[in-house]
């Protein structure tokens, strides 16, 4: 009986090895409820920094200031909101 | 040097100043370039001097570097999948670069290249920009059904459109400012603190005694930067994983 179990154990460390199975729940990031709370933040920041630096150029290009720029600031907040989102329901995994 | 006139001067240890010279002062080589060199060199002489044994039971460097080997290469693995072992170079050196140029901004007299965004944002834009193109040799024409999920009403295109791509040009922004921030923070701190104990011991008889707690403070706070250095490190290099993956399977 050991003998078996011991084979299934080799067999499947093998499969693992040779990338036939695929382990699940190791390498996550680290959930800290700090680190959780900065990620959250950058996110958010950074978004903001992309939607009102995309809003800023494309006014002085198109020469429509402050319409994009206001504009750009409201899609960038919805990007870091739905950053934050993605960082608590990643999109899912097994898909494609 | 940080207490002169009874300020804090917390903010001086990130000026960038010509290092080798006047050769260096002519190229405008700085401290920052020499230690990105000095983390380089580490890198190869861990990497060439711990392997060159071969030993089945490695010593302490061999054990070293088959570790942070085997690390990264079952983080690409089980992140990117079995089609990522092509990108475990990149990743892993990647990582090592950042991981021994955090670790390396703890030791006296060093600097911390990883706390100027300039450097940050550049590790992070060949991130961004391998994923890019990674997604578009892999899926063509395909890759832009990123930027809209299948299934959501066609009304609602130019909403979702211009949000996925503001979101998806976000990710070296938040990936270079995690790491600065990380950087800048614990480093200032450090220093803040270390400028108390000198401020502290000044104040008479008192003095030396009071100035034993921001000692002990930074005690503490140099093995917390430990773990933030590798933690950072980690960090930037899952993350880069992650959007490996998005960009090898494209959801």
């Amino acid at each position: 009986m050991g003998q078996q179990d011991g084979f299934d154990r080799r067999l499947r460390d093998a499969r693992l090895r040779h990338g036939l199975e695929r382990e699940q729940g190791r390498g996550q990031l680290p959930a800290g409820p700090w680190g959780v709370g900065f990620r959250a933040g950058v996110e958010v920041v950074s978004a903001l920094m992309v939607g009102v630096g995309l809003g800023l150029l494309l006014d002085r290009w198109l020469g429509t200031w402050p319409w994009l720029f206001l504009v750009m600031f409201l899609v960038g907040s919805a990007a870091g909101v739905l950053n934050v989102y993605r960082l608590f329901n990643p999109r899912k995994r097994d898909r494609g | 040097m940080a207490a002169e006139g009874k300020t804090i001067d917390a903010l001086s240890q990130f000026e960038l100043t010509p290092a080798l010279g006047v050769l260096g002062a002519a190229v405008n080589f700085t401290q920052s370039n020499l230690h990105m060199l000095i983390a380089a060199a580490i890198i190869l002489a861990l990497m060439t001097w711990g392997m060159r044994p071969r030993a089945v039971v490695p010593g302490r460097l061999q054990s070293l570097a088959e570790a942070s080997y085997e690390f990264i290469y079952r983080m690409v693995t089980d992140q990117v999948g079995e089609e990522g072992k092509r990108f475990f170079p990149f990743v892993f050196t990647l990582f090592m670069f950042i991981l021994v140029g955090n670790m390396l901004g703890l030791l006296p007299y060093a600097f911390t290249f990883t706390s100027h965004i300039a450097v940050t944002f550049a590790l992070a834009a060949i991130v961004f920009v391998l994923i890019t193109v990674v997604a578009l040799m892999i899926h063509g024409r395909k890759f832009f059904g990123y930027f809209f999920p299948e299934g959501a009403p066609v009304w609602l295109a130019p909403i979702i459109v211009p949000v996925e791509i503001v979101s998806y040009l976000s990710r070296p922004v938040s990936l270079s400012i995690r790491l600065f921030a990380n950087m800048v923070a614990g480093h200032v701190m450090l220093k803040v603190f270390a400028t108390f104990v000198v401020m502290l011991a000044g104040l008479g008889a008192v003095g030396p005694f009071l100035s034993v707690m921001p000692l002990a403070l930074n005690v503490a706070l140099v093995g917390f930067e430990v773990l933030v250095a590798f933690l950072q490190a980690y960090v930037f290099a899952i993350l880069t994983c992650i959007y490996l993956h998005d960009a090898v399977h494209l959801h």
